[in-house]
């Protein structure tokens, strides 16, 4: 075991499946010499040269569709996207071309990737380096989607989606690169995808988190407990396919339910999670499930805490929905 | 592509025969594209460009100093910014990239605006949404900033077509470094503007370097004037460094797209000198030898020492201009600094022309909700 932070974490996941696999090959804005804007790919340039670490012209849709082709001929890419708010020049190769050509080939191509990309708020960045997109990708059937919240997932989810069959945008919550550290075992392993993690036990009111923001769930759950209510947090770490499971049982032992989650509240990804629960348990629902979510405004720069969810947020609805009759 | 070689393409670049130069080294002026300025002219513009460098020092030493989040500056390509912006007429158009704020301060925007902007606050012309360098300025006739590479191109193509359809004379002129002319937008820019005669000026700022990534790795075209080719867009290739040059490539420009000849694809051969903004740190990448050549090329000394010959500027008038910026410049940040954060209902505004129900709904539960413990203001 060795302390890592995500960014770390997920440059060894790297490093071990590029050790491993000489397939996969890494491309993207400068991920090279430099090891990305954020070090994610630090020291994989020197070990690996420069043509499996790949510094890209500046252009998304060029990244996604060269990748798309060096997949369909067996390569296994890892790109990356700077900052997801750049993504959508690739969201035309992302949606109708990466998640459609193992169905639309009749199973004959697939175009399987990892595509790795930095998200989320509280970096001062404004609208344009602070997005949490994951909805506008869980929505297009047949990519998966995953957001690690620790190092220890980090690396383990890297590694089972670079071994997945199927495309996986990898969203790595920039807030907590640094900032979540932990026990990393050496060498690899891998953490199942569509594995939730209950990370904290409690019979009152489940709250549901992702990325940066679990752990300003898991802080509005402390705060609670000291007020008696007890909370359960679940990490979802795969977004899509989400782990139901896991889901319902916590929601029909608590009969309570709070989504958190950055992005926008109008058609996030909390909208599909209440659907579900309600045509999953709602019989075992005893409050109406909340959203505590970014609002439907761009994200904005001076007043981005008063923007995201944050504990200070999320404590009151977990109150007030647990006292709920 | 080591170092070497790749300082090998700007000193080469710089010496080529297509490159367009008028101030030599000499401190003379080549007649042939001398764009004829006047003393108070050239004087003019020198002021400009020490106060943006000046600009440009200060605000990396706020961000250093952790009183701002963020800057990115233009250090090194003054002349390129502030010498296709002054080419303009009053009734041309800017749409901007995000390292043009001397061509912003240059055409009228207060820079009281400008530094609000880097506070975020709430005199801040975009009212605190967007980071530091990220304004607009209708008023000057300068658009709206973005992050997303590329996306000015087109739209200042739009802009300058629809000024054609209603037969008005007007030029829009965009900016971008050479590292968009792989985006997308570049490429629609420029086949949009050819297809309709689009009166625009695409000026490239080639800086060497698009963060770590270096022009080389852009493309595999000799030069990035060359592009034009392919979409029927004339290109040339001027001294980024040379204020009098790009006045006199970027006005030939206009006068071309007013004429109805159409559109220029400008390459301006210039350095960023400095980092690619304060989140970066260039020592990583590049080697600092790379400079050496651009300590010379430099576009302030190298109009200083065109002023020092004619007897146009004296080192009194110098200091007494940085002393003057300096206080200036202390003033504008102490007020911008003082100055409130958005108000927080605002946050809400904007995002449409009224507030939907769902709006007024979610502005009504952040007011009445609990504040964030750690605003940043
Ligand atoms: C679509 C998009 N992708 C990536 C980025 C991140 N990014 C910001 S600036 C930059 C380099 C731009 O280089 P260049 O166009 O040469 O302009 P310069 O910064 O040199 O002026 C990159 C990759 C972005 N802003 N937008
Ligand atoms: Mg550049």
């Amino acid at each position: 075991m060795t302390q890592m932070n995500m960014v770390q974490a997920i440059n060894d996941a790297l490093r071990i499946a590029m050790r491993k696999d000489e397939r996969v090959v890494v491309m993207g804005e400068d991920v090279g010499k430099v090891g990305g804007v954020f070090r994610v790919t630090s020291g994989l340039y020197d070990e690996f040269g420069d043509a499996r670490v790949v510094d890209t012209p500046l252009s998304e849709g060029g990244i996604i569709g060269a990748a798309v082709g060096m997949a369909l001929y067996g390569m296994i890419p890892v790109p990356e996207i700077q900052f997801s708010d750049f993504i959508w020049p690739a969201y035309d190769q992302i949606v109708s071309e990466v998640a459609k050509y193992r169905y639309r080939s009749g199973g004959e191509y697939t175009s399987k990737m990892v595509i790795r990309t930095p998200v989320g708020g509280g970096i001062r960045g404004g609208h344009y380096h602070s997005q949490h997109p994951e909805a506008q990708f869980i929505h297009v059937a047949g990519l998966k989607v995953v957001c690690p919240s620790n190092p220890y997932d980090a690396k383990g989810m890297l590694l089972a989606s670079i071994a997945d069959p199927d495309p996986v945008l990898f969203f790595e919550p920039k807030r907590v690169y640094r900032a979540a550290k932990g026990d990393v075992p050496e060498g690899e392993y891998t953490v199942p995808l569509e594995s939730a993690a209950v990370v904290r036990e409690g019979r009152h009111v489940t709250v549901i988190a992702y990325g940066a923001m679990l752990y300003e769930a898991l802080d509005a759950a402390q705060k609670a407990a000291e007020q008696g209510i007890e909370a359960e947090v679940v990490d979802l770490r795969t977004l899509w396919p989400v782990d139901i499971e896991t889901i319902i049982a916590s929601v029909k032992r608590t009969g309570r339910l709070i989504i958190v989650h950055e992005a926008p509240k109008t058609c996030g990804f909390g909208s599909e999670l209440v659907s579900l629960v309600c045509e999953k348990a709602f019989y075992h629902l005893e409050a109406p499930p909340v959203r505590v979510t970014g609002y439907d405004t761009p994200f904005p720069y001076t007043l981005e805490m008063e923007y995201l969810p944050l504990s200070h947020r999320i404590l009151p609805a977990i109150l007030d929905t647990a006292r709920a009759v | 592509m080591t170092s070497a070689a790749h300082e090998s393409i700007y000193t080469a670049a710089l010496s080529d025969d297509d490159v367009v130069r008028v101030l030599g080294p000499d401190g003379s002026l080549d007649a042939r594209n001398d764009p004829g300025l006047s003393p108070e002219e050239v004087v003019h513009l020198y002021r400009h460009m020490v106060l943006t460098r000046l600009v440009d020092d200060r605000l990396v030493t706020l961000q250093r100093q952790g009183r701002i989040g963020f800057h990115i500056g233009s250090l090194g390509e003054e002349a390129a910014i502030i010498g296709s912006a002054y080419a303009l007429r009053k009734q041309d158009w800017l749409f901007p990239c995000y390292r043009e704020f001397g061509a912003a301060l240059l055409r009228g925007m207060q820079l009281e605006r400008y530094i609000d902007n880097m506070f975020g606050n709430a005199n801040d012309p975009v009212k605190g949404r967007q980071m530091p360098d990220h304004y607009t300025c209708k008023a000057a006739q300068f658009g709206s900033v973005s992050s997303p590479i590329g996306t000015q191109i087109t739209q200042a193509v739009g802009f300058a077509w629809a000024a054609k359809i209603q037969k008005r004379d007007l030029v829009a002129l965009t900016y971008f470094g050479e590292g968009a002319t792989s985006s997308n937008e570049f490429h629609n820019g420029l086949n949009f503007a050819g297809v309709f005669k689009a009166p625009t000026v695409f000026l490239c700022r080639n800086n060497g370097w698009a963060i770590s990534v270096p022009t080389e790795r852009q493309t595999a075209s000799r030069t990035f004037a060359e592009k034009g080719v392919a979409y029927g867009v004339p290109g040339v290739r001027v001294d980024g460094n040379d204020l009098f040059a790009v006045i006199a490539v970027t006005r030939d420009a206009i006068r071309r797209a007013s004429a109805g000849e159409g559109p220029t694809l400008i390459e301006a051969i210039t350095y960023r000198m400095g980092g690619h903004s304060t989140s970066d740190d260039p020592t990583r990448y590049r080697d600092k030898s790379l400079l050496d050549p651009w300590a010379d090329r430099d576009p302030l000394a190298r109009i200083k020492r065109y002023l020092d010959k004619q007897g146009w500027f004296t080192e009194a008038e110098e200091q007494k201009l940085r002393t003057e910026i300096d206080a200036r410049l202390r003033d504008v940040v102490e007020a911008a600094e003082k100055t409130p954060a958005p108000s927080l209902e605002s946050m809400f505004d904007d995002v449409y022309a009224s507030l939907p129900w769902h709006l007024r709904e979610q502005r009504a539960e952040v007011l009445a909700g609990p504040r964030a413990p750690s605003a940043h203001h």
